[in-house]
């Protein structure tokens, strides 16, 4: 982490990387709007090559990528907690165990990728980001597999995508079957919700030719930019 | 064969294609209109010399195998769905899960007609299967397929699993080309989607599944594949082999972020590739000899 960037001093409590118990009772009184937490008020950096007015920035290369897709699992790591944490009226039995496990493999990805970068490029590495969920009524089925449709279909356009900025030199090819290996496991659980709001709709987005689709950083980040707080410079990326 | 799709396909992956294909938009306007007027069999080709010529390459021979890999399994997967579709042991499953199987069906053979007008002439013919598993014996040991749902989802479940560990093995090898690389991907995620579904309908039909790998989910849960079936144990475990793995680019994903982060919490969150030649293996019982 670079010099300068007031990271929480104890991010088991204050950072959507690990909220656990001490939000919940507040999330519960809350409910959605609490979920915009506010971490960085006091990180206003404007001499950063991470955190600046133009947002944080995801960095270049192969990095500036592990960031990118850092940032997506840490947006989906902290709907899920929240999705187990504040189970919506009338979730099944089956559903619990399912949006559970999916909880654990978002959190394990976003784990995955702060351990990856930390070691890769110490000095590179995003910080927390600030999610606001205002839009999502955690209480309600429809609003919660709704959006989580959303944010699966997301992650393996977003995947598919990323996989050709990747390098073909270095450690380029590890990143590739790395994301490889995670995006097919998002595809598995867009399929499955997409089923829980409507079976047999597991691959309807498919196109002409039974493709999944892809998108762009820029693309990918103009969606999800609707649940991050933090701004984000993505002006870097390769492209 | 629908030209007007890959390209459509391609810009979506690529928005500068066209400026690819010839930095004037104008000549690039000039094939599509041609194309129209091409006969069918003569367009997979000029497809190939196309992406040939937009990347300034003749598309490199292990591109090409790659492709013709994939077609391969295309093939077997679709030739399977096809002969399934309306068989007896289909016909005894619910409304919604014949529905699903045909879908899957139509996305695979849509799939060998992509990959096939990609590759154009370099496609490799469909070979002969023996989906009972015996070399072309035709008595292997899935003998009986046709009239068994719960076999069919079983073997069904083996092939989609298998496919997506396939094309995630082949990724690194399609980098010199970023829109074939991308399709691949776009297909692999396909192949993870009918998966997460046919375990679903293995889940609710709960025949074939070991007691001790219940409850069976979406996802691959260290290397259970989930399915008794003991005339072909062994082979059907080769497609879950290393799938317990819990170490990913030297991080230790067990524990990460929460107790909950068990073993199989971490060994579900990542598939996992296989070699080529590991995936042979697993096919080659169903190619007739």
């Amino acid at each position: 982490m670079k010099k300068g960037i007031a990271l929480p001093p104890d991010p088991e409590e204050k950072t959507i990387v690990n909220y656990g118990l001490p939000r919940r009772k507040m999330l519960k009184y809350f409910g959605a709007s609490a979920a915009a937490i506010t971490l960085y008020s006091a990180c206003k950096k404007d001499d950063d090559d991470i955190i600046t007015d133009d947002g944080v920035n995801l960095g270049s290369g192969d990095v500036g990528i592990l960031n990118y897709a850092y940032a997506l699992e840490q947006l989906e790591a902290a709907f899920y907690i929240q999705v187990v944490a504040t189970p919506y009226t009338g979730i099944t039995a089956l559903e619990t165990e399912y949006l559970t496990d999916i909880r654990n493999h978002e959190v394990g990805h976003r784990e995955f990728f702060k351990a990856a970068i930390t070691a890769a490029a110490p000095t590179m590495i995003i910080p927390a980001l600030e999610v606001n969920f205002s839009s999502i009524d955690f209480t309600s089925r429809a609003s919660v597999l709704g959006t989580a449709k959303a944010f699966e279909d997301l992650g393996v356009t977003a995947y598919n995508g990323a996989g050709q900025l990747i390098s073909t030199t270095g450690n380029g090819p590890t990143y590739l079957t790395l994301a490889g290996k995670i995006v097919s496991v998002e595809a598995r659980h867009a399929a499955l919700i997409a089923d829980l709001l409507s079976n047999g709709t597991f691959a309807a987005t498919t196109d002409a030719n039974g493709l999944d689709t892809a998108r762009t950083p820029a693309q990918v980040l103009a969606i999800a930019g609707a649940y991050i707080k933090t701004k984000i410079n993505a002006s870097n990326l390769p492209s | 064969m629908n030209l007007q799709n890959i390209f459509t396909e391609i810009e979506k992956v690529d928005p500068e294609v066209y400026d690819r294909f010839d930095t004037r938009r104008k000549a690039m306007k000039n094939f599509a209109n041609l194309s129209g007027k091409l006969a069918l069999v003569a367009v997979p080709l000029a497809v190939s010399a196309m992406f040939n010529k937009a990347y300034g390459q003749t598309t490199p021979a292990d591109v090409n195998a790659v492709l013709n890999f994939a077609l391969t399994l295309e093939y077997l997967e679709a030739e399977f769905y096809t002969k399934i579709v309306g068989s007896p042991g289909y016909l005894t499953a619910s409304a919604a899960a014949q529905s699903a199987l045909t879908k899957i069906r139509d996305d695979e053979n849509k799939h060998v007609v992509f990959l096939k007008s990609v590759l154009g002439a370099a496609a490799v013919a469909k070979p002969s299967f023996d989906f009972t598993g015996g070399a072309g014996s035709g008595t292997g040991p899935f003998a009986g397929y046709l009239s068994s749902y719960a076999v069919q989802l079983a073997m069904a479940q083996t092939f989609e699993d298998t496919g997506v560990r396939a094309y995630k093995g082949q990724a690194t090898n399609l980098q010199s080309n970023r829109v074939v690389l991308t399709a691949a991907l776009n297909i692999h995620s396909v192949e993870a989607r009918h998966a997460a579904h046919i375990r679903q309908m293995r889940r609710a039909l709960d025949a074939a599944i070991p007691a001790s790998q219940k409850p069976l989910k979406p996802w691959i849960t260290l290397n259970y594949s989930g399915i008794e079936y003991p005339p072909a144990q062994a082979n059907i475990q080769l497609s879950y082999a290393s799938e317990e793995v819990t170490t990913q680019a030297g991080v230790n994903i067990v524990g990460l972020g929460g107790t909950f982060n068990d073993a199989k919490a971490a060994s579900e969150g990542f598939d996992e590739p296989l070699t080529s030649a590991q995936i042979l293996t697993i096919v080659n019982p169903f190619l007739t000899k």
